[in-house]
């Protein structure tokens, strides 16, 4: 079939829907309840304690919700490293969910940390870095990649402005514009290479843990089979960020791009599931998931959705089925979660006597925040030119009537 | 000519197989040994009678405020407001006291972890926390195989907290307060190669009263502090851990140290990416500024 680009436009629409209101309402909530946090610390706000210092600010909004925002990074691999144009649609809203994402993750340490106002000095103290602390990397990592990707969205919302009625911001982006597509390269490849670094990163941040993790989760492997679960799941939330942004705003479908993204997924979850049974053999574990226990059903229930997705995509004219591409994304998304999120917290021990489970206003935080990032994600696809669309030859265009420039004003 | 997708991953490969050769600056690392002049503690159970005089002294000697409740010296467990205590295990016939501070590791898992170093060995080796440095991360939490640092939970400005074997008081020539006020020499202060000595002096001299073993001797890469237990009581009994003779540290430094090769590894990956993506960016700024771009799928 014969295919076009559509280049991206802003989705136009309403801003204030319901479920919007919904949102803000949500956020608004967790504002107020980290004023409160802010005032009496983070115990009587979060289930936190001496023997569990990380719960689910970490373990979910860090951990799971920078990988949740590797779509950026994983499809750059495809577009740039791999030279297949053919995703280049999936690039601006990818790389919006990453941004949002990884400010989200960001967000979600800083709240979490306890002395917040010695943060400033981690960039600029280089003279008292600890070069053996895994954290130290990390940190510095997402910081400088948080401000990549938003240098990498700048030219989708500097392009409107430059076309746009306010005269300051033209001239503003007509200035910016030239030397920032000079310089794109060498950004877009600092977006290939930081996540790599950190994503592997936030494994090894738990060899430290030692012997608080249970041996089927203790490897030297760590940083690989972070590594690998995140561009799982940034291929799916990409195949699943697409389906629902169509379904949602009625435009049209790409799923022959996404049949191509879950092929890449199927490589890489193919090779975690190798790796992760390998590791577990090699380490002479094989007893433990034998056995049954409440860890090694945890074992098996993550290895579950990662086969079950391969399966579900193991006859290729599946990929052109919406139903099952939808469902295979999904799996690989919850299968990448459910092992990170074990590492950091499910299959972390620090001894009897401890025990940890989110309170309702960590819970109610974490689940503001989100609703604050969906909402901006809203607000930009709506206003900015980020959704382009890939369209059988012929077909008309599909662009929400408010969308389009509106008629001079006499 | 494009730069097409063989080509890219070939350059890939060839740049990982080189460094995965080059001559790593900070490979895998030797296991640390503990400063000449370590100090620590010897702790013998089986002279503890349990009666906490070093819970209060310790008390005393680090905090100003007065102690939080009467029951304070029943405390349960380490705490923000409790650097030192005295625990009790019972098994049937067995019994035996317990105490617990920080062990003052020779390679310790809380430094390894520390951003900026507000937890480092300063004096005599003694693991002491610097505020200014500490942006309340908690991972020396996480990566304390003794759970021995603790947060303020309920403070809007927390400090981490945990014995720093009364550094305060060797600066002005006195001893840990715990040390000091033993009744029966239970827990003594000393250099660690000393304390070491006396341990290995007194289980030769008693076998039949010891545990055969020094726990710290080379437990987790070495402690500061040093342990004996009554016979038949294994150390996992008094609640320390199994822990091989590995620092976790160096399981952690050495894994990551080998994959990045002293900062090299990154620094020829991102070169090798920016020669690539600036070859297939050019390709595709050309197909972004066309309206409609054919693709063929």
């Amino acid at each position: 079939m014969r295919m076009v680009h559509s280049p991206p436009q802003p989705i136009g629409g309403k801003i204030l829907t319901r479920p919007f209101l919904v949102m803000s309402g949500l956020l608004a909530g967790a504002l107020l309840l980290l004023v409160y946090r802010f005032i009496v610390g983070l115990g009587p706000v979060t289930g936190l304690s001496d023997g569990y210092p990380w719960g689910l600010w970490i373990a979910f909004d860090v951990v799971v919700g920078t990988a949740l925002a590797t779509g950026g990074y994983a499809v750059a691999i495809l577009v740039y490293l791999l030279n297949n144009g053919k995703y280049h649609p999936l690039v601006r809203p990818a790389l919006l969910t990453s941004a949002l994402g990884y400010t989200l993750g960001a967000i979600g340490v800083i709240i979490d940390l306890g002395r917040y106002w010695n943060v400033p000095y981690l960039p600029i103290k280089f003279w008292e870095w600890n070069l053996n602390s895994v954290l130290l990397e990390v940190a510095l990592c997402i910081m400088l990649y948080v401000a990549v990707l938003w240098i990498e969205v700048s030219p989708f919302l500097l392009q409107k402005w430059e076309k746009g009625g306010n005269e300051r911001l033209a001239r503003f982006s007509r200035a910016v514009l030239p030397p920032l597509k000079k310089a794109m390269p060498f950004i877009i490849a600092l977006g290939l290479l930081l996540p790599t670094m950190h994503q592997s990163s936030l494994g090894s941040l738990m060899l430290l843990a030692g012997t608080k993790i249970h041996p089927l989760w203790y490897t030297p492997m760590l940083p690989a089979l972070f590594l690998l679960s995140c561009i799982a799941m940034g291929y799916g939330v990409v195949v699943l960020e697409g389906m629902t942004s169509r379904t949602t705003f009625g435009r049209l479908r790409e799923t022959p791009v996404q049949a191509g993204l879950t092929r890449a997924a199927m490589l890489v979850m193919g090779a975690y599931v190798v790796l992760r049974f390998g590791d577990v053999a090699f380490r002479g574990q094989l007893g433990l998931i034998a056995e049954i226990t409440p860890m090694s059903a945890l074992f098996w229930t993550e290895q579950a959705l990662f086969v079950a997705a391969l399966i579900l995509l193991l006859r290729r004219r599946e990929h052109y089925n919406r139903g099952h591409l939808f469902r295979a994304a999904g799996l690989m998304v919850l299968a990448g979660g459910l092992y990170r999120f074990s590492t950091f917290l499910i299959a972390f021990d620090p001894g009897p006597g401890w025990s940890y489970f989110p309170t309702i206003p960590e819970v109610l935080i974490t689940v503001g925040l989100v609703s604050g990032e969906i909402m901006a994600y809203l607000v930009i696809i709506k206003k900015f030119p980020i959704i382009g669309g890939v369209k059988p030859a012929g077909w008309p265009s599909v662009v929400a009537p408010d969308a389009r420039p509106a008629p001079a004003r006499p | 000519m494009g730069l097409d997708r063989r080509t890219a991953l070939k350059t890939l490969a060839a740049a990982g197989a080189a460094i995965a050769g080059a001559p790593g600056r900070a490979e895998a690392r030797e296991p640390r040994r503990a400063p000449e002049d370590a100090v620590g503690l010897l702790y013998d159970a089986t002279l503890c009678i349990g009666c906490k005089a070093c819970v209060a002294a310790c008390y005393e000697a680090n905090f100003d405020e007065p102690p939080p409740g009467e029951m304070y010296y029943e405390a349960e467990d380490l705490s923000a407001t409790c650097r030192n205590i005295i625990k009790e295990h019972v098994d049937g016939a067995a019994h035996s006291f317990m105490k617990m501070q920080c062990m003052h590791c020779v390679d310790p898992g809380c430094i390894s972890a520390c951003m900026l170093g507000a937890l480092d060995k300063r004096e005599y080796g003694i693991v002491t926390w610097d505020g200014d440095r500490c942006v309340g991360c908690r991972y020396c939490q996480v990566a304390c195989p003794y759970n021995v640092p603790k947060f303020q939970w309920n403070d809007a400005t927390p400090e981490i907290v945990k014995c720093e074997l009364c550094s305060h008081r060797l600066a002005e020539g006195g001893i840990p307060a715990c040390a000091e006020v033993c009744p029966r020499e239970a827990v003594i202060y000393g250099r660690r190669e000393e304390l070491l000595a006396e341990a290995h002096r007194r289980l030769e001299a008693d076998p039949e009263r010891y545990e055969p073993k020094v726990f710290g001797e080379t437990d987790g890469g070495g402690t500061q502090v040093l342990y004996l237990s009554a016979a038949g009581i294994p150390f996992t009994d008094l609640g320390l851990p199994e822990l091989g003779d590995r620092s976790v540290a160096h399981t952690s430094e050495t894994v990551q140290h080998t994959i990045y090769k002293g900062f090299v590894a990154p620094v020829v990956v991102y070169g090798v990416l920016g020669a690539v993506v600036w070859k297939t960016h050019r390709q595709h700024e050309v197909g972004e500024v066309e309206v409609e771009e054919e693709v063929h799928s």
